[in-house]
């Protein structure tokens, strides 16, 4: 039987009917057609269907669709606001950050969500944020260098801003 | 991998999540963090036709200590692994816990876990329960009937089995407070980030005037169940920690270990890395060199 849910997506409400075993990242693809989510492993291993619930990373091949009714999702659709890329995303353009890319969107929110509640994170601090999220082509190097480079030009836009 | 369908609660109470559970329980499953359900579930070795979310049910994720009796410290049903990472009471209070938690899986599958979910779930390779047995623990279970608080050590059953009802919810786990002087750590040997134990092993002493007056060790992955190493604990209890006694508790706690060879090892390597590592949990206990 389905069940209807409402969910907010990226800051825009969105409502769907699914049957309770849809799982989010499908949820998300199929219904709202958000291809950023991507499925890798489909075992909760390698972490590139990685999206924010209410500000925190899941895995959305191991979450229902119907446990967001209510909640708060975001991609990495929902990242560049009014036309204009997120630190995230320019950091990555500007480190290398990506390759093929498949690992991308689940990497930059990841980073967003560390550096939201750590804004000067060390680089161990990134690379265990980052533990969950496989990449088979970067060796990590430039992602670490990614987010290091954000959370400088995060903290720099921060200071110079009037309080 | 698409699950095979079932009906979906998701209560805000306990008493309405009880209720369910009293109406559907052999047809159903409770879903907590949903990283071993999920998963099982998506490679239907496990297809409930009911499936009972809890994660909206208030007043099931206190972290907390009581001072009834001796003292314990609460672990609620929805208590995540990311937030027992985190936790300075466990830091402070539970060494044994506070060091396995963040050797279990990764940051995001951790933000969902919970301790509860991973005892109810009875993984011979799940750390947590080697470290209940090693720190005496229990679980509270609550049904329309009533509760009951069952030792861990009853609780784990058998690989994937725990004693717990279909009707009942697991509503906490309990640990008793440390009292003296005390320490304890938790080992594991993994292949990579995010794997689960070849080898696990929970210490935890407490002392007296230099002497051992509670020991607890737990072992994971070399057994159907994990293991609580009773003749190495009581080889150290009345004893200081030394050489000789540590040597003689790491070769009972091998002797207790019953590893299977697999991917992960022989089962003759997995004996000797319990032995190591009981070890070097104690020498480090200790605080005197390593072994
Ligand atoms: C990639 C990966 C790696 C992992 N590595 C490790 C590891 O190294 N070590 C380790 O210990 N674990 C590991 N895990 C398991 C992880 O810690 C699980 O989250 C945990 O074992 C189960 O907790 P959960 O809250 O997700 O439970 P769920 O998946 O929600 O439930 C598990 C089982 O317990 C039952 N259950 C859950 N809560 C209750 C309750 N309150 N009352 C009654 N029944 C309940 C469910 O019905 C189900 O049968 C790993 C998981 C993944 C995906
Ligand atoms: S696709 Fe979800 S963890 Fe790999
Ligand atoms: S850039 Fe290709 S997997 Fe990471």
């Amino acid at each position: 039987m389905k069940q209807s849910i409402t969910v907010t997506v990226n800051g825009q409400s969105r409502s769907a009917e699914v049957e309770p075993r849809m799982l989010l990242v499908h949820l998300l693809r199929d219904v709202f057609r958000l291809t950023g989510a991507h499925v890798g492993c489909d075992t909760t291993s390698c972490g590139v269907c990685t999206v924010l619930v209410d500000g925190t990373p899941v895995k959305s091949c191991t979450m229902f669709g119907v446990q967001v009714d209510g909640r708060s999702v975001t991609t990495v659709e929902g990242l560049a606001a009014n036309g204009a890329m997120h630190p995230i995303q320019e950091a990555f353009k500007e480190e290398h950050g990506l390759q093929c890319g498949f690992c991308t969107p689940a990497m930059m929110l990841v980073a967003t969500a560390l550096l939201e509640e750590n804004p000067d994170p060390t680089e161990d601090d990134i690379r265990w944020a980052i533990s969950g999220n496989l990449c088979r082509c970067t060796g990590y190097q430039n992602i670490v260098k990614s987010v290091q480079f954000c959370a400088e030009q995060m903290r720099q836009a921060s200071a110079g801003a009037p309080s | 991998m698409f699950p095979s369908n079932f009906e979906y609660f998701a209560p805000t109470t306990l008493d309405e999540a009880l209720g369910l559970l009293a109406e559907h329980g052999e047809e159903a499953k409770v879903l907590a963090g949903g990283q071993s359900l999920i998963p099982l579930m998506k490679l239907r070795f496990a297809a409930p036709a009911v499936v009972i979310d809890i994660n909206r049910v208030a007043g099931l994720d206190h972290l907390e200590e009581s001072k009834r009796g001796r003292g314990f410290l609460r672990i609620g049903a929805l208590v995540r692994n990311a937030t027992l990472e985190r936790s300075d009471l466990l830091a402070d209070r539970y060494p044994t816990m506070a060091t396995a938690a963040p050797l279990i899986s990764d940051p995001i599958v951790r933000n969902q876990g919970t301790l509860v979910g991973s005892l109810c779930h009875a993984d011979p390779q799940g750390d947590f329960g080697s470290v209940m047995l090693a720190l005496d623990g229990e679980v509270v279970v609550k049904s329309t009937a009533g509760e009951r608080r069952i030792p861990i050590k009853r609780f784990l059953d058998g690989p994937f089995t725990s004693t717990i009802r279909p009707d009942e919810l697991a509503v906490e786990a309990r640990v008793p407070s440390p009292e003296g002087r005390f320490s304890g750590t938790y080992l594991k040997l993994e292949r990579k980030v995010g794997d689960f134990a070849t080898v696990g092993v929970a210490v935890f002493v407490s002392t007296e005037r230099g002497k051992v007056t509670r020991a607890g060790i737990g072992l994971t992955g070399v057994g159907a169940t994990n293991i609580k190493a009773t003749e190495a604990e009581a080889a150290l209890v009345g004893n200081r920690l030394t050489d000789a006694t540590i040597d003689e508790a790491s070769r009972l706690a091998a002797a207790a270990a019953d590893p299977r060879t697999d991917v992960r090892g022989s089962a003759d390597y997995k004996r000797d890395v319990v032995r190591v590592y009981v070890a070097r949990g104690l020498q480090e206990l200790s605080g005197a060199r390593a072994a």
